[in-house]
C-alpha cells in the first residue's frame, strides 16, 4: 500500500480527517523549507503538500506566486525541490509528500525521468495543475509506472463526464477546490461542498481533500466534517511572508494546532 | 499540400496546442468552444456571422486593406518586387482589431458584457478597448507595470476609450504576466466575462479562433493579388511574436505549395547573445499559457525574460500552430535582429512615406536581406501589418534623440 493510502487507511480506523498543509519549496530558502517540513509534521500535518515554484504559476493568487517568486529569486528548481524531499525522507519515512507544480519544468526533465529521479527522492503524489486529464496521459502513466500517485483537480463546474475522466486516471486523493477561481481567493461555502463531496467521492472511489479557502481551526472544522482531508495553503504562506525568522517555526506550530483541533472536532 | 485540417478536436496541431489549463478555466473553454462552433459552417463562417463580421470589417475598420508595391524601395534594393499589405491603414493602426471585432462579435452573442485583456506594448489593449466601446461593453485591460511606464501614450488611448487598465505587478511585470493576470480574472469572473486573446496562442480554441478571424488578410492578399498582379507572390513575409497577422496572411496560403512562406522573429541583439525573443529559432517545446509550444525557457524550463526593440514581439512563446508549420517544414523560419528591423524601418520612412510599426520592420528586414539576391520579376508580399506612429519615442531614443 502506498504511504497516501495506507495514511487515508489508519485516519479512517481512527474516525480522523486528514490535516494537508502546503508550502512552496525554497521559500523563503531550502533550507528552511526542510526544517519547516518536520514542524508541519509536529504541528500534526499527516500529508505535506510542497510547492514546485514556477515562473508562470497562472492558477496561483497573489500569496503562492509571491512564494514562487522568492523561491526562484534564491535559485529554486525542480531538481532542487527533489533534494529537499530527499533530506526529508531522511528523518521521516511516513509522512506522504505530494509535489503541486506546473507541466512546463516536468516536460523539460522528461516525463520518466521525473518520474525516476521522483521515486527516488521520496516523493508519494503529483499534482500537476496544468494538465487536465485529456493531456495527462503519458504523465499519469510515467508516475504510476514508478508507483507515484497522480493527483488531480475537480471543480464545483465539473461535469460528471470529467470526473469520470479523473476517476479513470487518479491515484492517492482528488483536490476539490472547494471556490471559483484562483489559490487564496474568495470565500468558503461549505454547504455547497457538502453537497457534491460524497457523490465525487463515490464516482471516484478515492478520498477527497478540499483546499483554495482555509484560513482558521472554524473553516477547517466545517471543512473538515464533510470531506476526507482539509488543504491549508495561502494561509501559512502568508505566515512565511511576515514572520522574522527566528520566530517562524513557533508562529507556524502556533498556526496550525488549533487548525488540527478544529479537524479533530470534526470527527468521522 | 492541402490546406491541412488542424487543429483536430482536442486542439491540436500535431504534438502542439492542446489545453493545458487547471479544471476551473475547463467550463469557461468548453462554453467558448462551443459557442465558436456556432458560428463556423463547413470551412467558414455561417452566412449570418460571416455577414455581420464582414459589414464591421468595411464599414468599422476600412478593409479590404490594399496592397501597395513599394517600387522606390524595390528600385533601390536592386531585386525582387516588394509588395505590402497594408494592415497599418486598419483604424487602430493595426492587424489586431480584425481579431477582437471578431471575438466582440461573438461575446455580445454569449451575452458577455464584460470584456477583459493582456497586452503588452499596448496595441491589443487598445484594439480591444476601440471595440468594448463601439459595442458598448465594460473593458479591463492587464498590462505589465513594466510596459505601463515604458507605453504612456498607449495607456492613456486605453483611458480615453473608456477601458479600466490594471497594472501588472508580478513576475517581469510584462506581457506574459499580464496574461496570467487575465487569465486569474476570467476563471473567476467566467459568468459575465469575454476574454479577449490577442494573438494565436492561449488554450483551445484561441489559437484557431484569433487566426480564424485573421484570415481575412490572406483572403483578401489572394484576390487582390489576382487582380492587380494576375498572379500569387512567389514569397509571403510576415512577422512573429504570437503570430497572428503571420497565421492570418500565411493560412489560405499553405495549400499553395508554389508560394514560400517565411517567418521572421525577433531577434534582438542577436540570437547568439540570448538577448532575443525567437523561440522558434531557438527554443525547445514546453507549456505555457494553456498551449504546447515552442518557449524561451532555461535549463530549468523556468520561462526566461526575452529581449527585442519591439515590445509586440517580446514574448516567450508562439502560437502553436507555427509550431506545427515549422516543424513540417512549410513555413521556413527566420529572424531578423534590432538593428536590422530599424534599417528596414527607417528605408521604409524615407523610400516610401510609410512609418512602419517595428513589429512589421523585422518582415521589412528579410525582405530587405533576400529581395536583392532574387530576380526583378519575382514578388515579395510583406504583411505591414501595424503602423510605426506607437514606436516614434523608441526609434528617436535609440539615435539619442528625446521628443
Amino acid at each position: 500500500m502506498s504511504r497516501i493510502a495506507s495514511t487515508f487507511a489508519r485516519l479512517a480506523s481512527q474516525g480522523r480527517k486528514a490535516l494537508v498543509p502546503f508550502i512552496t519549496a525554497g521559500d523563503p530558502d531550502a533550507a528552511t523549507t526542510q526544517e519547516l517540513m518536520h514542524t508541519l509534521v509536529a504541528a500534526g500535518a499527516d500529508i505535506i503538500e510542497l510547492g514546485v515554484p514556477f515562473s508562470d504559476p497562472m492558477a496561483d493568487g497573489p500569496t503562492i506566486q509571491r512564494a514562487s517568486e522568492r523561491a526562484l529569486a534564491k535559485g529554486m528548481s525542480l531538481k532542487k525541490v527533489l533534494a529537499c524531499v530527499a533530506s526529508f525522507r531522511a528523518r521521516d519515512q511516513e509522512t506522504p509528500v505530494v509535489l503541486m507544480g506546473y507541466a512546463n519544468p516536468v516536460e523539460y526533465w522528461g516525463l520518466e525521468e521525473f518520474a525516476r529521479s521522483a521515486r527516488t527522492a521520496g516523493v508519494d503524489g503529483v499534482l500537476t495543475v496544468d494538465y487536465p486529464p485529456e493531456e495527462a496521459g503519458d504523465y499519469a502513466r510515467a508516475l504510476t509506472a514508478q508507483e507515484i500517485d497522480p493527483i488531480f483537480l475537480l471543480a464545483p463546474t465539473s461535469t460528471p463526464e470529467r470526473v469520470a475522466l479523473v476517476a479513470g486516471m487518479a491515484r492517492g486523493y482528488v483536490y476539490y477546490v472547494s471556490i471559483k477561481g484562483v489559490t487564496g481567493a474568495g470565500h468558503l461555502d461549505v454547504d455547497a461542498v457538502a453537497r457534491r463531496v460524497p457523490e465525487i467521492r463515490a464516482a471516484v472511489g478515492l478520498p477527497v481533500a478540499v483546499g483554495f479557502g482555509v484560513r482558521d481551526a472554524q473553516s477547517a472544522q466545517a471543512l473538515a466534517s464533510c470531506c476526507d482531508a482539509v488543504i491549508i495553503g495561502s494561509r501559512i504562506i502568508e505566515e512565511i511572508e511576515h514572520s522574522p525568522p527566528e520566530q517562524l517555526h513557533e508562529r507556524i506550530l502556533a498556526l496550525i494546532a488549533p487548525i488540527r483541533a478544529g479537524i479533530d472536532r470534526a470527527g468521522g | 499540400m492541402q490546406n491541412p485540417d488542424l487543429p483536430d478536436q482536442k486542439g491540436h496541431f500535431g504534438p502542439y496546442g492542446g489545453i493545458f489549463v487547471a479544471e476551473t478555466l475547463i467550463p469557461a473553454l468548453t462554453e467558448l468552444r462551443d459557442a465558436y462552433a456556432g458560428i463556423r459552417e463547413g470551412k467558414g463562417f455561417s452566412r449570418e456571422f460571416a455577414a455581420e463580421f464582414a459589414a464591421e470589417l468595411k464599414h468599422y475598420v476600412g478593409r479590404p486593406s490594399p496592397i501597395y508595391h513599394a517600387r522606390r524601395w524595390s528600385e533601390e534594393l536592386g531585386g525582387a518586387q516588394i509588395l505590402l499589405k497594408r494592415e497599418d491603414l486598419n483604424h487602430t493602426g493595426a492587424h489586431k482589431v480584425n481579431n477582437c471585432i471578431g471575438q466582440a462579435l461573438l461575446a455580445r452573442r454569449m451575452g458577455k458584457k464584460r470584456v477583459i485583456a493582456e497586452t503588452g506594448a499596448g496595441q491589443h489593449g487598445v484594439a480591444t478597448a476601440t471595440v468594448a466601446a463601439r459595442f458598448g461593453m465594460e473593458c479591463v485591460v492587464y498590462m505589465g507595470a513594466e510596459d505601463i511606464a515604458r507605453q504612456a501614450a498607449n495607456v492613456y488611448r486605453m483611458k480615453l476609450l473608456g477601458a479600466t487598465l490594471v497594472p501588472v505587478m508580478s513576475g517581469s511585470r510584462t506581457l506574459k504576466d499580464a496574461m496570467n493576470e487575465a487569465m486569474r480574472d476570467w476563471v473567476t469572473n467566467v459568468g459575465d466575462t469575454f476574454y479577449i486573446i490577442g494573438t494565436v496562442a492561449g488554450p483551445h480554441p484561441y489559437p484557431m479562433m484569433v487566426r480564424d478571424f485573421q484570415t481575412v488578410i490572406g483572403i483578401e492578399a489572394m484576390i487582390q493579388m489576382r487582380d492587380q498582379f494576375g498572379r500569387q507572390p512567389d514569397v509571403v513575409l510576415a512577422c512573429v511574436g504570437g503570430g497572428s497577422n503571420a497565421m492570418g496572411i500565411f493560412y489560405p496560403y499553405l495549400g499553395e505549395a508554389d508560394v514560400r512562406l517565411i517567418g521572421v522573429e525577433a531577434g534582438g541583439d542577436g540570437i547568439d547573445t540570448g538577448r532575443h525573443a525567437a523561440p522558434l529559432s531557438v527554443g525547445r517545446a514546453g507549456v505555457l499559457h494553456g498551449n504546447r509550444t515552442y518557449l524561451m525557457q532555461d535549463e530549468d524550463g523556468q520561462i526566461i525574460e526575452t529581449h527585442s526593440i519591439s515590445a509586440g514581439l517580446d514574448y516567450p512563446g508562439v502560437g502553436p500552430e507555427h509550431a506545427w508549420l515549422k516543424d513540417s517544414g512549410r513555413v521556413q523560419y527566420l529572424s531578423a535582429t534590432d538593428d536590422e528591423a530599424l534599417a528596414a524601418f527607417h528605408a521604409l520612412c524615407r523610400y516610401e512615406g510609410i512609418i512602419p510599426a517595428l513589429e512589421s520592420s523585422h518582415a521589412l528586414a528579410h525582405a530587405a536581406k533576400i529581395a536583392p539576391t532574387l530576380p526583378r520579376e519575382q514578388l515579395l508580399l510583406v504583411n505591414l501589418s501595424g503602423r510605426g506612429d506607437k514606436d516614434i519615442h523608441t526609434v528617436a531614443a535609440r539615435s539619442g534623440i528625446t521628443l
